[in-house]
């Protein structure tokens, strides 16, 4: 395997090579294609610029930033506990995952931890925005690969996912509901019969969506062998989440670092595909999803009693200090580097999103195949904009 | 088309006029309403347009106004002429298509000895009009769908003449009001009861058929052309207005005209089996004056059915990629209706 730069420096002899020999031998030219920044594809503003011989792509490189709307910089100017209202919006469709890392690192800075029950709802919550994620993935798959049916379903049925996460948090979307030190509610009364029976009818989802798209010969056929990554080249690139799952590495955050949150508490399992092609990427999620409603049943019936708020100051300070919490998310790998000084708000947070690292490996993965299989790559890779762009 | 009052010549083309223009647009009109609006919005677990009339069935007439009033766009840079004249080409070949279908003893709008192959020459036409769009279109996504469209049709043009044989071949004739006479009064075996539709005999030409027609309409397991998610709206993207609205009616009425021939084809078109009657099959004049009114009922019935397997596999299944329906085409298609026609011609010489 050779190294990064060396397969940049390839690619792009590849597509001089691959221009001289379009111009000379067949006296045709290259086309580019400009797809995005609005492109019903991309599901938002992603361009993604492609050389093209015929049908087949010679280079391709995505342009992000479209909607970089500057959260890093945003929090500098906010306090700590006002931050989880923008960090909702980076990945939108998940929005609970995204404060958790964030409120971790903030907890682990002021050495001050959740009590019991917090951690467990917290995980409930973690765990019901993945399935609300991940099911509009699985609909949307279909979409992509030109099948218009599945995404209602999908749609159906995160429908019931966002009502319980709106029956806890008051928000559907943007729940802004975790804190430093615990969380601002407890569950309400009814939750917990009422979940279970949504996590039931969220199997019958991804049976469903398994009979209908993933057990189609022609949905095999569009995404069995495309896009094959390499677990080295998956590692190389920085990919996380199902992405790597799909390529055989057996790494997930969840299981693999102590947070306090309950993953630990409950038995569940971490599914990996040897193959690394986009069947496999599809696949590991509709797993995952399965997987998450096991979890959240299983936290649902060993939910601790007690408070659910440590015990913090009224204006929260948090100590001079740097730390690095990531969780992984319904994207990926996301994590926060958050430099305190003292004050009431951050001095400087990093994040780090999944979908950017993710969409990095476009071009290395997007050389030769066809057009049709831009789409159907992309849409296996799984970004949501919002996530590339913060 | 003989009427029993006698009408100047005048007003027996303004009939065929109009009757032309109803057989295209009912049957666009119907998928449309039937399949596209409503059988789609009950598989995808919703209602579907409700409030324009009774269940939504005013929808079609609001779209038509709402796409009448938009601007009539042509990119700057387009080929002006072929660019306007294009969605009229494609809508053209459905009204060519249209005029050898018979759709009673007397109700036709030609009695064309070759109407087979007109029809499966003047389908192409269609083609030419797709083309046309994405090339004068001077935009890259329709570019790729025009040529893809261009590929796509002429591969399927091939298995669905070679699905037509077996039937002309069994028939005698490519006079389609002849294969529908034949197929009321012919006997599977000496068992006359039926008569003999070819869907029985030609199940496997049937199937052929479907799927090509299938690919010749680009509905979805074959809708490279269009595909939105890939090409935005492939050889369309440029379109609005009307003349996005013709594309639209051309594709479904394309659709309902297919159903209708295969329908002719396969299924017995406007006839119901002669034996229950005492028809006497080379005496057209015995057949009863109201087949001709009961005729186009049949057929829009059979029609409704045909279109509905159509539309049910195109909102069901995910898309193609170019080269697998290329292989599909010349590898599967072509290989099984060429076996199609040889054990065809041998068991019409057996028996």
């Amino acid at each position: 395997m050779t190294d990064l730069a060396d397969r940049q420096k390839l690619s792009y002899i590849a597509a001089q090579a691959a221009d001289a020999r379009l111009n000379v031998e067949l006296e045709t030219e290259g086309m580019t294609l400009n797809i995005g920044p609005q492109h019903p594809a991309t599901h938002g503003t992603l361009r993604i610029i492609v050389r093209l011989d015929g049908e087949q792509v010679i280079w391709a490189e995505p342009g992000a930033g479209y909607m970089h709307r500057g959260y890093e910089k945003l929090t500098e100017v906010r306090t700590f506990p006002q931050v989880t209202a923008l960090v909702n919006r980076i990945d939108w469709l998940g929005s609970f995952a995204n404060e958790v890392p964030f409120i971790l690192a903030a907890e682990k800075l002021m050495d001050i931890e959740a009590p019991p029950r917090a951690q467990w709802i917290r995980t409930i919550l973690f765990e019901l925005s993945r399935i609300a994620n991940i099911s509009l993935f699985l609909g949307d798959l279909g979409v992509q690969l030109g099948a218009v049916t599945p995404v209602f379903m999908a749609f159906r049925d995160r429908e019931h996912v966002l009502n319980l996460i709106e029956s806890v948090t008051g928000g559907r979307f943007h729940p802004n509901f975790d804190r430093i030190g615990g969380l601002k509610d407890d569950l309400p009364a009814g939750f917990i019969a009422e979940t279970k029976q949504v996590m039931k009818k969220l199997r019958n989802f991804c049976d469903e969506i398994e009979n209908l798209l993933f057990g189609n010969e022609i949905f095999q056929s569009r995404l069995r062998g495309i896009g094959v990554i390499p677990a080295e080249v998956a590692k190389q690139y920085g990919l996380s989440g199902a992405n790597l799952r799909a390529s055989g590495v057996d790494w997930d955050l969840r299981r693999d670092q102590q947070l306090p949150l309950a993953y630990d508490k409950v038995d569940w399992k971490v599914w990996t595909h040897p193959d690394g092609d986009s069947f496999a990427r599809c696949w590991i999620r509709l797993q995952e999803t399965r997987e998450a409603t096991l979890i959240v049943d299983q936290l649902l019936d060993g939910i601790p009693s007690g408070p659910i708020m440590a015990k913090v100051p009224r204006i929260i300070k948090v100590p001079e200090g740097e730390a690095w919490v990531s969780t992984e998310n319904p994207l990926g790998e996301m994590g926060y580097y958050v430099v305190s000084k003292g004050d009431l708000g951050p001095f400087r947070v990093k994040i780090r999103s999944a979908s950017f690292n993710n969409i990095s490996i476009v071009p290395w993965v997007l050389r030769g195949v066809y057009v049709p299989d831009i789409i159907s790559i992309l849409a296996s890779l799984y970004f949501i904009l919002g996530d590339i762009d913060r | 088309m003989i009427l029993a009052v006698d009408l100047p010549y005048w007003a027996q083309s303004l009939l065929r006029v109009l009757g032309g223009t109803v057989a295209v647009l009912l049957p666009a009109g119907t998928i449309v309403y039937l399949f596209l609006f409503k059988m789609m919005s009950f598989m995808q677990s919703r209602l579907g347009p409700m409030e324009a009339g009774p269940y939504g069935s005013l929808q079609l007439f609001a779209e038509v106004g709402k796409w009448l009033q938009k601007e009539d766009i042509s990119p700057e840079h387009a080929d002006k002429r072929i660019f306007r004249a294009a969605p009229l080409v494609v809508l053209v070949s459905t009204f060519l298509l249209v005029a050898v279908v018979p759709f009673g003893p007397d109700a036709y709008f030609t009695d064309f000895d070759a109407g087979v192959f007109y029809m499966l020459a003047v389908s192409s036409i269609s083609t030419l009009g797709i083309l046309m769009a994405g090339w004068s279109s001077a935009n890259k996504y329709s570019l790729l769908g025009g040529l893809r469209a261009a590929g796509q049709l002429i591969a399927y043009e091939l298995p669905m003449v070679l699905a037509v044989l077996g039937v002309v071949i069994q028939a005698g004739t490519m006079n389609l009001q002849t294969i529908v006479v034949k197929q009321n009064s012919d006997a599977i075996f000496g068992f006359d009861g039926l008569g003999n539709p070819y869907i029985l005999t030609q199940f496997v030409g049937f199937m052929i058929f479907m799927i090509a027609v299938q690919a010749e309409l680009t509905q979805t397991p074959f809708d490279m052309p269009i595909a939105e998610s890939e090409l935005v709206s492939g050889y369309m993207t440029e379109y609005s207005g009307f003349r996005f609205l013709i594309f639209f009616i051309a594709e479904f009425a394309t659709a309902g005209v297919f159903a209708l021939i295969a329908s002719v084809l396969f299924l017995g078109g406007w006839g119901v089996p002669f034996s229950w009657f005492g028809w006497d099959a080379a005496d057209t004049g015995s057949i009863d004056n109201w087949m001709n009114i009961v005729g186009p009922l049949i057929m829009i019935t059979k029609m409704v059915v045909l279109a509905g397997i159509i539309m049910w596999v195109r909102f069901s299944y995910p898309r193609f990629r170019e080269d697998q329906l290329q292989r599909f085409a010349w590898k599967v298609l072509i290989p099984v209706s060429l076996v199609n026609i040889m054990l065809t011609a041998i068991l019409k010489v057996a028996f």
